[in-house]
């Protein structure tokens, strides 16, 4: 059997897939932290909970109203965007005027309610999501067994954070975004309607984080804590890669995803803490991020 | 060296109108903006005491003062932008005031931001493009409504934006930045400009330019509100001034008063 550094090739190619299928997750719910961030000036802390609520409306969807998978990827999303609008219109509103400390507070405050909602309901020990028929089975590189789903689900997210982007940078529905980024004020007295872009970047933004949850529930199993396990290492990301950077946020997710796999190879010990190492030297180097633009 | 790079903003001679006619509709006494009795809060800061101030259809007005008089605030306070606010703002006959500043702007407002608000994440054109059209064919399906003018109106009327198009917008340099602010609202149809220190910083032949670009904005019968610090700059262009001491009206110039009272008006401007 071939090795590379003493690591069977075998070994080496299966912990970098599983760390490009993390770094998918990383990189999709960056993303929507990222819009989040620049647009209503929130560190929403419920972003976990979110991606956690999309898995579920999706296990629901399917235990309860026997709704497939794929329109579970329509479905979950659009429950989980509702719910975010509900959130916006009716607490968040009241925020954006005061430090980020409060929107913090809050939505770390709703991440806690809503992951009780569903502990209460469901345990911890989480629920099991049935792949769909198409994606049993595996493709065979040759040098490694490719899972299908697994295929799938970094095809999905890496042709969604690209679309994201394309969006954001280089349409003129993007254009509104950036400018409303910059300088909101001006841009509503020009006459865009910017609290409803705002309400609508939310729901965007937590959309993609229950998308994501969709994605995840076959791979991961459909747990409360999903969600709250996830979303630390999601926050590192967004630190290393620059606040508000959507590049950035895409990059590192991916990046990060990958390290993590390649120290699971050839250190184990360090694989749940060498995304935070990384996070501490960033700051010290670069404090706005690898992408971030100083102030 | 940018009033080098920048002369090109003269290429048109002055006598050759570069914009299109505009059809704005004009009735006698007809007020654009309609202020009375205004005041104006940032927070628990009182600023406005009592503005009143009213511009007719087509007319050029300007706010004088030393900074900190409350020029800027009224401009602010017309757009929906302080904080709290009583009194009346009438534009185009609509009162605004409790209105939401979008809504606001869609009565026929243009706003050229002291600081000149151009975007760094957007491009030259994106930033051209981004404001939504406000023209009064927009709401009101009036027949002579201004439509605003074409990118390539505008582009004539400012080769250097053509020429940087796809530079991002804080990369041009001051005196484009000031003509991308311009173009970008007399695209929308707005016929009711306000203008705050349009000439703040800039190089005097680039002034020039401007004067002869809100000359010619006058002549199409855009209603513009300046405020200025730049009194030669603003004394040919305006039928008024009005003198701002303390967030109120000082005193009102018109334009054939301008001879006697210049003396005053030195004397409030601090020059």
């Amino acid at each position: 059997m071939t090795e590379i550094f003493g690591v069977p090739t075998q070994a080496l190619m299966g912990q970098l897939m599983i760390g490009l299928v993390n770094g998918s997750f990383y990189a999709m719910l960056s993303l929507g932290l990222a819009v989040i961030f620049g647009m209503l000036n929130v560190v929403n802390f419920a972003h976990g909970a979110f991606y956690m609520m999309g898995a579920f409306f999706s296990w629901m969807l399917l235990n309860y109203f026997g709704v497939n998978y794929w329109w579970s990827l329509l479905l979950a999303p659009l429950g989980v965007a509702i719910v975010g609008i509900i959130i916006e219109k009716t607490m968040l509103r009241w925020l954006y005027q005061l430090d980020h400390l409060y929107g913090l507070l809050l939505t770390f405050g709703l991440a806690l309610i809503i992951e009780g909602i569903f502990r209460d309901q469901y345990g911890v020990s989480g629920q099991p999501y049935d792949l769909p028929e198409l994606f049993k089975g595996a493709f065979d590189l040759g040098f490694m067994m490719l899972p299908k789903y697994r295929a799938w689900v970094i095809v999905a997210c890496l042709s969604i954070c690209f679309a994201t982007w394309f969006v954001i940078e280089r349409t003129r529905l993007g254009s509104y975004l950036r400018a409303g980024t910059e300088n909101p004020k001006l841009v509503q007295a020009f006459g865009i309607n910017v609290p409803l872009m705002v309400t609508l970047t939310y729901a965007f933004g937590v959309g993609l984080a229950g998308l994501a949850g969709v994605l995840a529930a076959p791979v991961y199993q459909v747990n409360p804590l999903m969600g709250s396990n996830i979303v630390i290492v999601v926050f590192a990301v967004v630190v290393i890669g620059g606040m508000g950077s959507i590049l950035g946020a895409i990059v590192t997710g991916l990046a990060l995803g990958l390290i993590e796999g390649l120290t699971k190879v050839f250190y184990p010990e360090a694989s749940a803490t060498v995304v935070f190492i990384i996070m501490a030297i960033v700051l010290l180097i670069r404090p706005a991020g690898l992408f971030g633009r100083e102030k | 060296m940018s009033a080098i790079s920048t002369t090109s903003f003269s290429t048109t001679p002055s006598n050759d109108p570069v914009i299109a006619p505009i059809h704005i509709p004009l009735a006698a006494a007809d007020a654009a903006v309609s202020i009375s009795n205004l005041h104006a809060y940032y927070g628990e800061s009182h600023i406005l005491h009592g503005v009143s101030l009213e511009v007719n259809r087509g007319e050029l007005i300007t706010l004088l003062g030393r900074n900190g008089a409350g020029r800027t605030t009224t401009l602010k306070a017309i757009l929906g932008l302080t904080g709290k606010c009583a009194g009346s703002i009438k534009i185009n006959g609509v009162e605004a005031i409790g209105m939401p500043s979008h809504k606001i702007a869609r009565l026929g407002l243009g706003y050229c931001p002291e600081e000149r608000g151009i975007f760094s994440s957007l491009s030259c054109e994106e930033n051209l493009l981004l404001l939504p059209k406000v023209g009064l064919g927009k709401s009101g399906g009036n027949a002579n409504a201004n439509a605003g003018m074409s990118v390539e109106e505008l582009y004539a009327m400012f080769p250097n934006l053509k020429e940087r198009r796809a530079s991002q917008g804080t990369r041009l340099s001051g005196g484009e930045q000031q003509m991308l602010a311009m173009a970008r609202i007399l695209r929308t149809g707005a016929d009711i400009l306000l203008l705050d220190e349009i000439t703040e910083g800039l190089a005097p032949v680039i002034v020039q330019v401007l004067g002869r670009v809100i000359r010619e904005l006058k002549a199409k019968g855009f209603t513009i509100i300046m405020v200025e610090q730049n009194f030669r700059f603003a004394a040919p262009l305006a039928d008024r001034h009005y003198v701002m001491e303390h967030g109120k009206i000082a005193a009102i110039v018109e334009k054939h008063e301008l001879a006697t009272k210049t003396e005053m008006l030195h004397e409030f401007l601090g020059v």
